[in-house]
């Protein structure tokens, strides 16, 4: 292991995470393809102007191999993968042409839910549930990663390629994502900024095993499994 | 028993309440020093873990804003960096239309919660604090409504100025919530016109995710948010729990 690939653990320098994992909605255009008209319908009458943001919060957290539970009620979870972007220091009002001096690497972050239809309200019911966010499995040095804004993600789920894109594809590229994001909010050291994930995400049932590759970043796999009643 | 966390002299202190003779209200550092408010740096109370907020839990405000009550909380999450402590700062940029305060109660979980049954929920709290809870109106839209842009701006909730023992808190579903804009009336409320109490959101919240210690649950805000401009002293009271005060400025501080 060389010196830029680091474990993840939340108290290892110089790659420290805070525990805040940050998702952003509609970064990719799958998304608003998907709603179609419906943008412009209520409830939501307009599509999203600036970024669209949500909280994994710290319960949410697991590595590498921990399992996913799927809860009694629900028959499969959605596996939304995404680049994740480790803050390297305090970010705040940055311009585009320099964002990416305050990422201190990319890591791979899988992000579960149950699914659901509506993006109008926080869904914090269906997206924070404990063990919903692994990610690693390891923090990639940012200049080790040289075009993160043309690199392919593949899920597999048993093995079967279900998902391919490529951050090309983002509607908001790294540094201009950045640049919106800290006009109105301020991210810290080790805070985790995905980039976005495709719509619709893949289903997984449990006794399935998800496996997310990003290509110069690694790959990380999570059995899904039945929750105890 | 109540407990701040402040600056002072170059390090963090836990304080406690002071009356000084004269009636003016103060701290004692846990190593005796004692100071005035003003002499401090207040930081929220205590180290905190998730931040988790309701919005429209009181039936006035929720027909305040024109939204029918909900049948399920509308809980949404905040970063870190939205916090400060009592005296903060909070800005409001430059031809914003409206911009409001929301004082709230904030529950503060004191051990881990997880599938908790409503008869038990209080036990799991450490204590209790006072939140203002900014929004600016502007920004809203209708995707994860209320999205970050509008709820989780930098210095824009602060917690404070004390965390207060649950155990001095013998009805905190009955305090009287009161918000002053320069020394106006403009909020004024009662936890017990909470749509969803404290323990059905500790029940409701643990039986979906794991709570832990330094977890905090902003209850919501009642009716009586008026828009606030620069230069506005800001101060949410609540019985029991003390007096939190902001102030807003404009983006030329922050060099905007």
């Amino acid at each position: 292991m060389t010196p830029s690939r680091v474990p993840i653990a939340v108290d290892v320098p110089p790659y420290r995470l805070s525990g805040s994992v940050y998702g952003v909605l509609a970064n990719h255009p799958s998304l608003p393809v998907m709603l179609g008209d419906a943008s412009h319908r209520p409830p939501y009458h307009a599509p999203p102007r600036a970024p669209v943001l949500y909280l994994k919060p710290r319960n949410t957290l697991a590595g590498p191999g921990d399992p996913v539970a799927v809860p009694a009620d629900v028959p499969e979870l959605e596996s939304a993968a995404s680049l994740g972007m480790v803050i390297e220091r305090a970010a705040c009002r940055l311009e585009a042409a320099t964002a990416l001096r305050y990422v201190a690497g990319f890591l791979i972050v899988n992000d579960v839910s149950i699914p659901h239809a509506t993006y109008h309200r926080p869904s914090i019911r269906f997206k924070a549930r404990d063990g919903f966010c692994p990610l690693g499995p390891a923090v990639v040095a940012t200049q080790r990663v040289a075009s993160p804004d043309a690199i392919e993600i593949r899920t597999y789920v048993d093995g079967l390629l279900v998902q391919r894109l490529n951050t090309r594809e983002m509607i908001r590229p790294i540094a201009r994502l950045l640049e919106d994001v800290t006009e109105f909010m301020t991210l810290s050291a080790g805070d985790v900024l995905c980039i976005g994930t495709a719509a619709p995400a893949p289903r997984v049932r449990p006794g399935q095993t998800v496996t997310i590759e990003i290509d110069g970043i690694g790959s990380l796999g999570n059995p899904f499994v039945r929750s105890e009643p | 028993m109540k407990r701040a966390r402040v600056a002072y002299a170059g390090a963090i202190h836990e304080a406690i309440p002071l009356a000084f003779g004269d009636g003016t209200a103060g701290l004692e550092l846990e190593d005796g020093r004692r100071l005035a408010e003003s002499q401090v740096v207040w930081l929220p109370p205590f180290e905190v873990g998730t931040i988790i907020a309701l919005g429209l839990n009181y039936a006035d405000h929720a027909k305040e804003l024109a939204f029918a009550a909900q049948q399920e909380p509308l809980i949404f999450l905040k970063g870190p960096g939205s916090l400060q402590g009592h005296r903060g700062q909070t800005r409001r940029p430059q031809g914003v239309k409206f911009m409001h305060y929301e004082c709230e109660l904030a529950v503060v979980v004191g051990r881990e919660a997880r599938r908790v049954g409503r008869e038990r929920a209080l036990e799991h709290v450490a204590g209790y604090c006072i939140a203002n809870d900014y929004a600016i109106r502007d920004y809203l839209e209708n995707w994860y409504r209320p999205n970050f842009r509008v709820k989780n701006r930098d210095g824009a909730t602060l917690l404070g100025p004390w965390l207060v023992d649950a155990a001095d808190v013998p009805e905190p579903g009955n305090l009287t919530l009161r918000t002053y804009v320069n020394g106006e009336l403009k909020q004024h409320g009662n936890t017990r016109d909470l749509i969803f109490d404290i323990s059905y959101l500790i029940h409701y919240l643990s039986s979906f995710m794991t709570l832990s210690a330094g977890d905090v649950i902003l209850t919501g805000t009642p009716e009586g948010v008026v828009n606030v401009m620069p230069g506005d002293e800001v101060v949410c009271e609540i019985d029991g729990l003390g007096r939190l005060v902001s102030t807003i400025v404009d983006d030329a501080v922050f060099g905007r």
